[in-house]
């Protein structure tokens, strides 16, 4: 298992569109990929789960992989939270 | 025949087979299935089908509104294929055996109520695009057909969301009739920008019309009779006919400067509010553009408008106006005008409240933004800049401050870059009252005339029952104008208009006796205001 945290830097958090975009960067990995914020975790492949975690800014997030492609998933997944949230 | 009155807010006659566009039912009926295989075969065919039509609508939203304001339709199609939307569905159908329409309809509800109960306002507003998926699937499997609209038509509707809006054929429309909505609602700005008959507030009962019947609209008295009898048919195409005539003789109008007889120039400028109203603008040949509103570019969207798009747009505007002037009136948010990531308080009084120059005073990076954007597009036009809701001298020097700023990084940067011509909106008693000093520090005034006379009278326009007490020709507002533009040419500068009262043909005459050197209206107005410069009388 591959992980890494992340502060929330994007004024209004973790809104729909970025959500959308988020679930569709998980999908391209076979590796089962959850995100996990003030006790609650989703799966990052389920874009309402995403939205309903309320995920705001500052919010520190846990982004873990498991599965063949989790390092690349992890590596893949850090640049989309620094260029997107 | 029936006959029904509600509120004019475009005038004109129009007669023409009734389309009714409405919500579906929102009672769903439970019916056992014994098939669920094939029900739930049933629901991915619809699913299917919601996901194209969204790819339609993405498509033609980033034509007519930009790829931002666009971007609301691919989040939809991606709620569409939710996993756990999607399980919940085929599980509901299966467990249940009960139909897809039920299913989509529970499912939806409890997504939505999810939402809803968080404790954010901006998800809070996302359970209306679980309804809206949800009801679009929902349509698709009752075969509710999207309105046809294969012939122009009298759109009849309780009110017209903005999703509608962009649906509709713009040549289709012969007029809008909505049981609901303001004078400042998207149906009016529509039908005024498009020139035709537009009603709000008609008590109609939606459930008892159908699409098909013969309506006939008078935009001028608010006026609407169904199937109508033959004589009433006739008067009014005898009516439709006379306006034709009127429209044909404006149009001789095109080309002509709008110079009084005496030799006294007026500019007749537009007012718009997004980069495809320049159609319209073009068309009724507007000598200009005196009031481009910004708000188009951060309305509709998830976040704010990066400098580069903003740019992108300004400058297309620029350049399809070629050397005409382009008055473009920086963010003016705030009050009636929001956008869920700009994170507004709830205010007790919001059109005193924090809006419009405020904002980017207090948040100066969102207007900094819009600063560098506006004096890179101006190397590529004739662009004037204009800022709202001024109440103060303090306010100009801070702008000068703010503006200096960016001209300097821009410079330092080595990207081209233009200083255009700068005025503010005068359109608070307070901006009037002090003009004579503010006339020294900008190029011109802008006169707000809607919320100059709001603010003057102390009459909310949006609350009916003060109808009665509302004179647009109040001489309080008439001697503020007048005080604006005196202070104004005593310091060499000119002064406009760019309220609704602009084009009030009744007071046209009288604003040239003032002075003004601009009028800025409704693209649909530029002639016939034309026309009473034309003809003015001293």
């Amino acid at each position: 298992m591959t992980k890494f945290e992340y502060e929330i830097k994007d004024e209004i958090g973790i809104h729909a569109r970025p959500a959308g975009l988020l679930v569709k960067e998980a999908k391209k990995y076979e590796s089962q990929i959850t995100v996990s914020a003030h006790g609650k975790t989703a799966a990052a492949k389920k874009l309402m789960a995403i939205m309903s975690m309320g995920v705001k800014c500052k919010d520190t997030v846990t982004v873990e992989a498991q599965g063949p492609d989790e390092e690349a998933a992890i590596a893949g997944l850090k640049a989309f939270f620094e260029a997107n949230l | 025949m029936q006959e029904f009155q509600g509120k004019s807010v475009y005038k004109g006659t129009a007669m023409g087979k009734v389309v009714v566009l409405k919500e579906p039912d929102s009672v769903i009926k439970r019916v056992r299935i014994n098939d669920v295989q094939a029900e739930i075969e049933r629901y991915e065919r619809a699913s299917k089908e919601a996901a194209r039509q969204l790819g339609v609508l993405y498509e033609k939203a980033c034509r007519e509104v930009g790829e931002a304001g666009a971007a609301i339709f691919e989040v939809h199609q991606m709620m569409l294929e939710d996993e756990d939307y999607v399980d919940a569905i085929r599980n509901t159908i299966e467990t249940e055996s009960v139909n897809a329409e039920y299913a989509v309809a529970v499912t939806g509800d409890n997504f939505s109520e999810t939402f809803a109960s968080m404790d954010d306002d901006y998800m809070k507003a996302r359970s209306a695009d679980v309804k809206d998926i949800s009801n679009r699937i929902i349509r698709i499997l009752e075969g509710t057909k999207d309105a046809d609209l294969s012939e122009a038509a009298v759109i009849m509707a309780d009110d017209l969301s903005p999703s509608q809006t962009v649906q509709i054929d713009k040549d289709k429309i012969l007029a809008i009739v909505t049981v609901h909505g303001s004078t400042n609602s998207h149906t009016a700005i529509l039908a005024r920008t498009m020139n035709i008959p537009a009603l709000i507030g008609v008590p109609l009962d939606l459930g008892k019309i159908s699409s098909g019947m013969t309506a006939i609209v008078d935009g001028s008295t608010g006026h609407v009779i169904l199937e109508p009898t033959e004589e009433q048919c006739r008067e009014a195409e005898q009516k439709i006919v006379w306006e034709r005539r009127q429209a044909s003789r404006l149009q001789e109008l095109k080309g002509r400067p709008s110079i009084t007889p005496d030799g006294r120039k007026v500019n007749v400028y537009a007012n718009i509010g997004s980069v495809a109203d320049i159609g319209y603008v073009l068309e009724n040949d507007a000598e200009g553009i005196g009031l481009f509103r910004s708000e188009f570019l951060y309305l509709g969207r998830e976040d704010f408008p990066a400098e580069e798009e903003q740019f992108q747009a300004y400058r297309q505007v620029l350049q399809m106006m070629a050397d005409k002037k382009v008055i473009i009136r920086t963010l003016d948010i705030g009050a009636d005008k929001k956008a869920d990531y700009f994170h507004f308080q709830k205010e007790e009084n919001p059109a005193m409240g924090y809006r419009a120059i405020r904002i980017c005073l207090k948040q100066p990076e969102i207007f900094k933004t819009q600063l560098r954007a506006l004096l890179r597009a101006a190397v590529y036009g004739n662009l004037s800049i204009m800022y709202p809701m001024i109440i103060s001298v303090e306010e100009v020097q801070k702008i000068t401050v703010i503006m200096e700023e960016v001209r300097q990084e821009l410079e330092q940067a080595g990207i081209p870059f233009a200083v255009p011509e700068q005025g503010i909106m005068i359109e608070t008693p307070a901006a009037v009252m002090i003009s004579d000093e503010l006339a020294q520090l900008v190029d011109f005034f802008s006169i707000g005339t809607n919320d100059l006379t709001q603010y003057t009278l102390a009459i909310d326009r949006q609350n009916e029952k003060l109808d009665d007490f509302y004179n647009p020709h109040h001489k309080a507002v008439l001697r503020m104008i007048e005080m604006a533009v005196d202070n104004a040419h005593k310091y060499g500068k000119w002064a406009g208009i760019c309220g609704e009262l602009g084009a009030d043909l009744a007071l046209t005459e009288e604003f040239i006796r003032m002075g003004l050197d601009e009028l800025s209206v409704s693209p649909s107005m530029v002639l016939q205001v034309r026309e009473k410069i034309i003809t003015f009388a001293k």
